[in-house]
């Protein structure tokens, strides 16, 4: 009698998952690493592991729709003449034309536009569309000063100086051929067509005190009437705070791992930088050991989707936060409506990533013009701006259970962490406890 | 004339006038165009975002970033610049009549920038159309990443000239020390040497020929990304 080994259930490695396999058979055959767009897909701590307390005995709740809670933000008020005075604590992020098509950027102004907050142009300088459609414009200033000039840097109502980006700090922006049309590379003085690599490090300075003087130097140009923003990816967030301060920023924009990308080495995003929930309290540290909280202001960005997000991160000691990928979703990218294109190229709405190859059925991150203008920047616009509002209700609706009545008067004592990760990075209590892991005993 | 002593007066001052001469010539208001700076001992950021033709001399050294950014001004600096002399300019003109330091010309865009001594390192780097004419030296990683316009050196180059190099033209008289990735020696056609004969005589440099110097510029294999050159980065 033969005997024959039971089979077992096929077990796929958790180590060599799925992805993992296919990243490798990828890699082997094109002899290229992964580039792709958004940020970071790893599940890691996040504000999602925080949850307000709400009111209590001790605590009173405000009326929901009878008693008002503040939503307004100023942004600069250190030094600029011309501060921001934002309506909602929440602006959209810089995200370049050239990796977004003009109807996308014309989008993202026209919401802001429509909510009282400022848009962010990006690496290729600022769109005569861009500066039409947005009453606040923040331009960034990059190591690649593609676009740069004086006549925009005055058009500006902000300067952002890019240091660095949440998705990959330490990298600089990649924009490969295909997208760069003749408009694109007009603007950014290149040849059509070609793989364009952005510079990860300032052209005319090194180091915090050369910045100090390079920071004279644009508010002498703009005859100190624009806030200086300072971007930083999520690398060192105390001293790159502290830095940014003795630099003599108004504002410190803090971008976390969970931050996205229109194109960059997928080891990058997901490898490089800390996550954003980690970053915030260094930062604010910072400011208060420095005296400056309040006074320089905190953006916080990475990963921010909706109105409990913001009203953690205000929580936590930040005046407002920027959002990027969010904004795209809201006007129209990934969305299932498109699921047949998607998958014409090898994805599926809610994962498709590859920005950098300018065939985004949505419209949005592309240069083709067919494709472009498929995006309706006026509807795209308001959905835009209806999603603003609904984030900016849902904090609220938060700051008013938990008794305040502007959302910039939340605090860390309003909120718990899920897990133990999460109560050290925010420095808030286990949930259930009184522990704070790091700074007091189980 | 215009004089400014920046010893008297503070450099926002300074920079504040320059700026209302611009404006106030765009709407065909009465200017002053002429300008001189006194004692600016170092200081940073003197005459930046000039936008108009206004002739300025600085009288003595300057620090980081003279003439930032400047448009149609011309801009005469007695004595030696800091970094970043002449960064992100459009159009117009600075002369260095000394030294200038590292970054000089920095992604500028337009004009001509002279100067009449060495230039140190990453001199023109990232630029996107700028002519800069240097009459000693330049240090390591001139020409960084340079996008376009032209980079003259009657004297010698560093290590690494043209590194990374887009479409600028890099003219040189004296040794290169070595060249960048995809950065290669080229013929000198005829429209190369009328050219450089224009910017030698825009720099008003009028004792060395265009033949005596070597072009150099991008090999172009490095514009779109092939993985068995990736030890060229």
């Amino acid at each position: 009698m033969s005997y024959t080994n039971p089979t077992t259930t096929p077990r796929k490695s958790s180590k060599f998952d799925d992805y993992t396999l296919s990243e490798i058979r990828r890699a082997a055959e094109t002899g290229l690493y992964d580039i792709r767009g958004a940020g970071a897909k790893r599940k890691v701590p996040s504000l999602d592991d925080l949850l307000f307390l709400g009111a209590s005995m001790s605590r009173y709740p405000l009326e929901g729709y009878r008693e008002k809670c503040g939503t307004g933000v100023v942004l600069g008020d250190r030094f600029a003449k011309k501060p921001l005075e934002l309506k909602i604590p929440i602006t959209i992020a810089g995200m370049s034309f050239g990796s977004l098509s003009g109807n996308a950027k014309e989008a993202l102004g026209r919401g802001a536009t429509l909510t009282g907050t400022s848009t962010t142009t990006g690496d290729g300088g600022m769109t005569p569309e861009e500066r039409g459609h947005s009453q606040l414009l923040v331009y960034q200033y990059l190591p690649s000063r593609y676009g740069m000039n004086p006549d925009d840097l005055r058009k500006a109502d902000a300067i952002e100086i890019v240091v660095g980006q949440g998705a990959k700090p330490g990298g600089g922006g990649m924009l490969l051929g295909q997208k760069i049309s003749s408009r694109v590379a007009e603007m950014r003085n290149l040849p059509e067509g070609i793989d364009q690599r952005s510079a990860c490090r300032h052209p005319d300075w090194t180091g915090p005190d050369d910045l100090a003087i390079k920071i004279v130097e644009l508010r002498e140009i703009t005859d100190w009437q624009k806030p200086i923003y300072i971007k930083v990816g999520g690398a060192r967030p105390y001293y790159d705070t502290a830095l940014a301060v003795k630099a003599g920023a108004d504002v410190v924009v803090l971008d976390g791992m969970e931050g996205g990308t229109a194109a960059t080495q997928e080891v990058f995003i997901e490898h490089v930088g800390q996550p954003t929930l980690a970053c915030i309290r260094p930062a604010v540290d910072a400011l208060q050991e420095l005296g400056m909280h309040r006074k320089v202001q905190l953006v916080l960005s990475g990963g921010i989707r909706n109105g409990a997000d913001v009203a953690k991160a205000l929580a936590l000691g930040a005046d407002a936060v920027s959002i990027g990928s969010a904004a795209l979703v809201a006007i129209g990218d990934n969305d299932p409506k498109w699921e047949a294109e998607y998958n014409a190229i090898g994805s599926t709405a809610g994962a498709y990533d590859d920005w950098h190859e300018g065939n985004d059925p949505a419209g949005i991150s592309t240069q083709d013009p067919e494709r472009a203008a498929r995006l309706d920047p006026v509807a795209a616009g308001r959905r835009l701006a209806n999603y603003l509002k609904v984030m900016t209700l849902e904090a609220q609706t938060i700051a008013r259970a938990c008794g305040k009545s502007h959302v910039h008067n939340l605090e860390p004592e309003d909120l718990v962490a899920l897990s133990v990760e999460a109560a050290a990075m925010a420095r808030v209590p286990l949930a259930g406890t009184d522990w704070i892991p790091g700074r007091s005993q189980a | 004339m215009g004089c400014f002593d920046l010893q008297q007066n503070t450099l926002r001052d300074l920079n504040a006038a320059l700026h209302r001469q611009g404006d106030l010539l765009r709407v065909g208001g009465k200017a002053d165009t002429q300008w001189e700076v006194l004692n600016p001992r170092g200081s940073h950021a003197v005459a930046v975002g000039v936008d108009g033709p206004l002739q300025i001399t600085v009288c003595g050294s300057v620090g980081y970033y003279c003439g930032g950014m400047n448009q149609s001004g011309e801009i005469r600096i007695e004595g030696s610049a800091g970094p970043g002399v002449g960064e992100n300019m459009m159009s117009g003109s600075i002369r260095v009549t000394g030294d200038a330091s590292q970054y000089a010309g920095a992604t500028g865009r337009g004009g001509l920038l002279v100067i009449e001594g060495n230039a140190s390192s990453r001199c023109g780097i990232s630029s996107k159309g700028i002519d800069i004419v240097v009459r000693g030296n330049v240090g390591h990683m001139s020409a960084f990443m340079a996008q376009s316009g032209n980079l003259v050196v009657l004297g010698d180059a560093g290590d690494a000239l043209g590194d990374s190099i887009y479409e600028a033209r890099l003219f040189v008289r004296g040794q290169v020390k070595s060249l960048g990735a995809d950065c290669i020696k080229k013929e000198m056609r005829d429209e190369h040497l009328r050219l450089l004969g224009d910017l030698l005589k825009a720099a008003e440099v009028t004792d060395v020929r265009p033949e005596e110097f070597t072009r150099y510029g991008s090999a172009r294999e490095l514009y779109h990304f092939d993985v068995d050159r990736a030890d060229a980065y």
